[in-house]
């Protein structure tokens, strides 16, 4: 797939970081404010795929990239489940038992667990949108050739 | 708020109307960006703005992969013969709308109010889930703490789907 223009290139190149840097906002104050994994999660996904929409998938030299994305997807679906278990190494027979120190509601290091589900559960969330997009653009590569 | 909500649902089926008989891809795919953003505006209506802020975001991403496969494809429909036959899709069509109308008005006279409906279990969960799971957002802690097993099962059918797409999309197939 070939890339777009010269303006549209610069202009995704100087919006993208912003966009990343919202995403992981968005997820990390997923226990104060409206969003979380799910939402924080796309929007960071949004960025990669703004960037790779822009330039063009040959000039990225895209190639095995979806292996390493699936990868970090299922290792933190692994994540979220140890994490949910993890209250059972205490005695108590609960899944996902909230064992962390609650803290004072309204601060950023608050809640228990819920902020590490929440950065799992975005990185999973982020790792598979961008996976099928690359499925979708790399073998579309393949069979032009 | 009901009037606004009548309107922007008016507006979905238009568009999904319009989406459906449009001789042009393109903009039979912008047609059906009216219905997800139009639901974006009734979330925000209805006062949910996690729900709203997720949609919006889907809804962009899915329609810039569509727009993308539309621009690299054809624009055109492919034309298609009309069925012989359609008489009987049309007539069994007409029987199952007036049969669903038919038990939509009677369902509509044994609800609540809009808006004013009381769930039982939505009492326990508010009160006192601040203390309970430590989050400010309620959403969150509902999410994560209360519904654990629901959002652990989102996120497996996630994996689930990626999964496919890589087995189905793989570059040389398997004899």
């Amino acid at each position: 797939m070939k890339g777009m223009t010269l303006i549209v290139k610069k202009t995704t190149q100087l919006i993208a970081g912003l966009v990343f840097l919202y995403g992981i906002y968005i997820i990390i104050h997923g226990h104060l404010t409206p969003g979380g994994g799910f939402a924080g999660g796309v929007i960071i996904s949004g960025s990669f795929i703004l960037l790779i929409l822009a330039n063009g998938s040959d000039f990225m030299n895209l190639s095995k990239e979806e292996s390493g994305s699936t990868m970090y997807e299922n290792l933190s679906i692994l994540v979220v489940t140890f994490l949910a278990v993890s209250g059972m190494l205490f005695g108590a027979k609960i899944f996902f038992l909230n064992w962390l120190p609650k803290g004072t509601v309204g601060e950023l290091v608050s809640a228990g667990m819920l902020p590490l589900y929440n950065i799992f559960v975005g990185i999973e969330v982020a790792a598979s949108i961008l996976t099928i997009f690359l499925a979708l653009i790399i073998y579309k590569e393949e069979i032009s050739e | 708020m009901e009037i606004a909500i009548s309107i922007i649902t008016g507006l979905m089926i238009i568009g999904a109307l319009f989406a459906i008989h449009a001789k042009d891809l393109l903009s039979a795919v912008i047609a059906c960006g009216i219905v997800g953003y139009g639901l974006v505006i009734c979330f925000l209506l209805l006062k949910a703005p996690d729900l709203a802020i997720v949609q919006i975001v889907v809804e962009t991403i899915s329609l810039i992969i569509m727009v993308a496969v539309v621009l690299d494809s054809s624009r055109e429909e492919p034309y298609s013969k009309p069925d012989p036959q359609g008489y009987v899709t049309a007539v069994t069509a007409a029987f199952l709308a007036i049969v669903l109308f038919y038990f939509f008005r009677t369902a509509l006279g044994t609800l609540d109010v809009f808006g004013e409906s009381t769930l039982r279990m939505a009492g326990p969960y508010i009160e006192g889930a601040t203390q309970k799971t430590g989050s400010a957002n309620l959403v969150t802690g509902v999410v994560f703490d209360f519904r654990g097993y629901d959002t652990l099962g989102e996120a497996t059918v996630l994996v689930t789907a990626v999964l496919g797409v890589l087995t189905i999309l793989r570059i040389k197939g398997k004899k």
